[in-house]
């Protein structure tokens, strides 16, 4: 312990006052000045009835105790009366943490440091700075040098609160504000001292900086949870938009073939559990990728040959036929597999990423946002670098002449469709890290990516990205001010007011046409 | 689309002995058959049926105005709930403010404001306290928002699959607005538990009675006035828009104006309909403005035929007399019906029920002059 014995005796006095209030605080900030005991002899006293005894001994197991203590503490407290289960019970907490702070699980390792921030023992000081000593993982230290920083901002000793505040404001420690603001008010009172006054302008000087930083990370934290909204947008209308830019047709069942990917992702899971070695548990969530494409373009496929085929250039018709598919879909799910069914996400997809102080990226949200490049990039090879995608640009720009040429148009339409029907199982795919898998899965998200489409035009990839990119972020930038609803409400008067200005979206289709 | 859907201009100028022959059994005959017969004879028709039927009239005003702007003009509105939302709202705030001191809390504020701790009533409601208000009300607010809407719409030319989209969004968004307004609007559980209407207790079944008369009374007048659009210089130029607005466009017309014009005339008529609905029905919540009840509105009209008056109308009575009878026997079904009726009214029938009528009708006539139908054929 790095401490005067001047902060010792005004320690002394001011836990005498305080020791009413929280005695358990006091036991390991009293100068060991009583006789020191053995482990042994402190455990046999625990349940002594006189209380200076009772305290010696609870601060001789504090200092000298580890874990292996806490069973044998558990059954004296198990024998033992209230209050000294009462009394017991805090120091078996701390025994623990202390032992969690060697922990290998980093998560286990930093809640222990948390916890003992929390706490407001000052014993655990040394404890923290030592673990933080041997620490590798820098957000966990962080934690620990965190949490000792704040019981040091508990001590009497001036310099040391003020060392603490420093520290504080360099970590941009939001757990400490509390804390700080409550200095920083003790010093504006008009009893305050010169002391609590120079504490209270250091303390709020440090508020200061870590607001700003809390502004600054909050900025950050808002900016991603944009992109990662629209890269679930980008996901869902991708698909929407290779068939509705390729081929005119408005599908209203995209966000019910979106379901049937979820499903199929719950069915490959489900499959997993009872036929496979739980060891492979995990995998299941890569492998129903596939499973979840190749459903939802089977769907698509028979979708096509049975209602869509007869529809091409009535795009009003097929919205409606689409959407009588999609009901039917919908109450089939419902009848087949009941309103709420649950994915397990794999291990390694739970859990984040810290990238800074108050910035934490959950993973399940990094890799939707890397899926949707994926499928981004894999739809531009597709149409642009194979013999399947140089087809379908010739359909889509003369029909007739691509057939004259010998291309089967038939199939080019059925292929398209069902690769953007494929797409949408993937989403659906995706979906299931975020949301439950229902049968009204896919009308939760199906007027978001109609925007999403409408507003980037028809015909270009680019459009639906920027669209994507453009109302996610303006939805998670309102959100906060507006609320969800109103910030809806503002979206839908945006889009509408850009329409204005780009009747037929972002990146039209630029031609000779006055009326398409 | 267009090429087989010349039937409404070969109609006659006169209104035909159909319209009269409706008239008559909706306007006379029903209620009477409600009124006379004893309760057990079989011509007797229940309270309840009867009340049915309004609440299916007042769809069909709203059909009217729908197959107005969509079989007429070619533009597919998905927001029409909007319009019978707005319309369904104002006359039930008029309702709730009758209620007075009979309501539950016995506070002269709505039920639901009282949960929500609101103290005052709120300024837009204020108005509502008088019946013409309402009324008016009912119809002005739906036609003035459409008149916003449409005219932002239609002047950048949105037209197509974009306005449909467009609008479909408008109703998510009136939905998510209606939904969370608990302290304004009742939010989920909407405006219920009305008691009087001018002093008439809406229970009582002569109350029930008056409104069902004034429904087909209104009914009528909305025929005649679509009727009169269609057959005027106007109704020309829409259904010139719907077959080539680009044609329109360039032989000297403004095409937006007449699409606004028809817009607006639809979003009255939906208000007319909610005005009338929720007297009859005694409540009105969000989840009858929403996408898939705007979607359903679309389906009566293709179902009876669009491009029809009277398919409109037979539509919207014939789909929510199906719903309400399969919804009682097979809750389960009825989506599955719904969808298949979404597939097939666009594959197999595309003009509906009344489409069905003209064919048989046109094969009975051909059986009773067969060389000349031939040559009909042929032309």
């Amino acid at each position: 312990m790095r401490r005067s014995g001047r902060s010792l005796r005004l320690c002394a006095v001011f836990l005498l006052l305080c020791s009413v209030q929280d005695r358990a605080a006091a036991i390991e900030l009293q100068p060991s000045s009583a006789p020191s005991l053995s482990l042994d002899q402190a455990l046999t006293q625990l349940t002594s009835d006189d209380e200076t005894v009772r305290e010696t001994a609870l601060r001789t197991v504090i200092e000298q105790g580890d874990a292996a203590l806490i069973p044998r503490l558990d059954e004296i407290r198990a024998n033992a009366d209230r209050s000294v289960r009462q009394a017991i019970k805090p120091v078996m907490d701390l025994l623990k943490h202390r032992a969690n702070l060697e922990n290998p699980d980093q998560d286990v390792r930093r809640s222990a440091a948390t916890d003992l921030g929390l706490a407001r023992r000052g014993v655990a000081i040394p404890w923290l700075e030592r673990a933080a000593g041997k620490e590798t993982h820098k957000w966990v230290r962080y934690t620990m040098e965190e949490s000792a920083a704040l019981l040091r901002l508990a001590a009497d000793d001036q310099a040391t609160k003020l060392e603490a505040i420093d520290k504080l404001a360099a970590l941009s420690s939001q757990n400490a504000v509390p804390s700080l603001k409550e200095l920083a008010d003790a010093g504006r009172a008009a009893s305050a001292t010169g002391r609590q006054q120079e504490l209270s302008q250091a303390a709020a000087a440090a508020i200061e900086r870590i607001e700003t930083w809390a502004a600054w990370s909050n900025a950050i934290e808002t900016i991603f949870r944009g992109i990662s909204l629209s890269s679930i947008l980008l996901i869902m209308s991708v698909g929407l938009a290779v068939v509705f830019g390729l081929m005119g047709v408005i599908n209203m069942a995209h966000g019910e073939l979106m379901m049937v990917g979820a499903y199929g992702t719950f069915l490959t899971q489900e499959f997993f559990k009872a036929f496979l070695s739980p060891g492979l548990f995990d995998h299941y969530f890569l492998l129903a990728m596939p499973v979840a494409f190749l459903l939802a373009a089977s769907c698509g496929l028979l979708l096509e040959a049975t209602v869509i085929r007869f529809l091409y250039g009535r795009p009003l018709e097929t919205m409606l036929a689409t959407w009588g598919v999609s009901l039917i879909l919908m109450q089939a799910a419902r009848v087949y597999f009941g309103d709420l069914t649950a994915v397990v996400a794999p291990a390694w997809l739970n859990g984040g990423q810290q990238m800074m102080v108050g910035v934490f990226l959950p993973n399940n949200r990094l890799f939707v946002i890397a899926l949707s490049a994926i499928c981004v990039a894999i739809i531009y090879a597709v149409l642009f670098r194979s013999a399947l995608g140089l087809r379908v640009r010739a359909v889509t720009q003369n029909r007739n002449m691509s057939a004259c040429l010998g291309i089967p148009t038939r199939k080019v339409d059925a292929y398209t469709f069902a690769f953007g029907s494929g797409l949408a199982g993937v989403a659906g795919w995706a979906l299931t890290l975020i949301g439950n898998v229902e049968p009204g899965l896919g009308q939760n998200y199906i007027v978001d990516s109609f925007m999403v489409v409408v507003t980037g035009g028809v015909g270009k990839l680019a459009g639906t990205i920027v669209a994507s990119l453009g109302i996610g972020g303006l939805n998670k930038l309102l959100e906060p001010g507006l609320g969800a609803v109103y910030g809806k409400v503002c979206i839908l008067v945006l889009v509408i007011l850009f329409l204005q200005w780009r009747p037929s979206g972002l990146f039209a289709v630029k031609g000779r046409h006055a009326d398409s | 689309m267009a090429e087989d859907r010349d039937i409404h201009l070969s109609t006659p100028r006169e209104t035909s002995p159909a319209f009269w022959v409706t008239g008559f059994v909706l306007l006379v005959l029903m209620p009477l058959l409600n009124v006379l017969p004893p309760e057990d004879s079989w011509l007797h028709l229940s309270d309840f049926s009867l009340n049915r039927f309004g609440k299916f009239l007042a769809f069909a005003i709203l059909a009217l105005g729908l197959d107005l702007i969509w079989g007429y003009t070619g533009i597919l509105s998905l927001g029409q709930g909007v319009f019978f939302g707005l319309g369904a709202y104002c006359m039930g705030m008029h309702l709730m403010l009758t209620i007075g001191k009979e309501s539950v809390y016995g506070s002269d504020l709505p039920d639901f404001m009282v949960w929500n701790q609101v103290k005052e009533l709120p300024l837009f409601w204020k108005p509502f306290y008088s019946f013409p208000a309402a009324v008016i009300g009912a119809v002005l607010v739906p036609t003035v928002f459409a008149l916003v809407f449409g005219f932002l719409a239609f002047r950048s030319r949105i037209k197509g699959v974009y306005f449909a989209i467009i609008t479909q969004a408008l109703a998510l968004v009136a939905w998510l607005v209606f939904n969370r307004n608990e302290t304004n609007l009742g939010g989920t559980n909407g405006l219920t538990d009305f008691k009087q209407l001018l002093g008439f207790r809406l229970s009582e079944s002569g109350t029930q009675r008056a409104l069902y008369v004034i429904t087909v009374l209104c009914l009528g007048g909305a025929y005649v006035l679509c009727q009169w659009i269609i057959r005027s210089r106007a109704g020309k130029v829409l259904i010139a828009v719907r077959d080539s607005e680009q044609r329109v466009a360039f032989s000297g017309y403004a095409p937006a104006n007449y699409k606004l014009f028809v817009f607006v005339v639809a979003a009255a008529l939906a208000g007319l309909a909610g005005l009338l609905y929720v007297p009859q029905v005694g409540i009105i919540t969000p989840a009858q403005i929403g996408v898939l009840p705007s979607l359903e509105m679309v389906i009566w009209v293709a179902v009876g035929g669009r491009g029809t008056l009277a398919g409109a109308v037979l539509g919207a009575v014939s789909v929510n007399l199906g719903r309400s009878v399969l919804t009682n026997y097979f809750p389960e079904l009825w989506p599955f019906m719904l969808g298949g009726l979404f597939v097939s009214v666009v594959l197999l029938f595309p003009d509906g029920l009344v489409g069905i009528l003209h064919k048989l009708r046109d094969r009975i006539s051909a059986r009773k002059s067969a060389p000349l139908a031939e040559g009909e054929a042929q032309a």
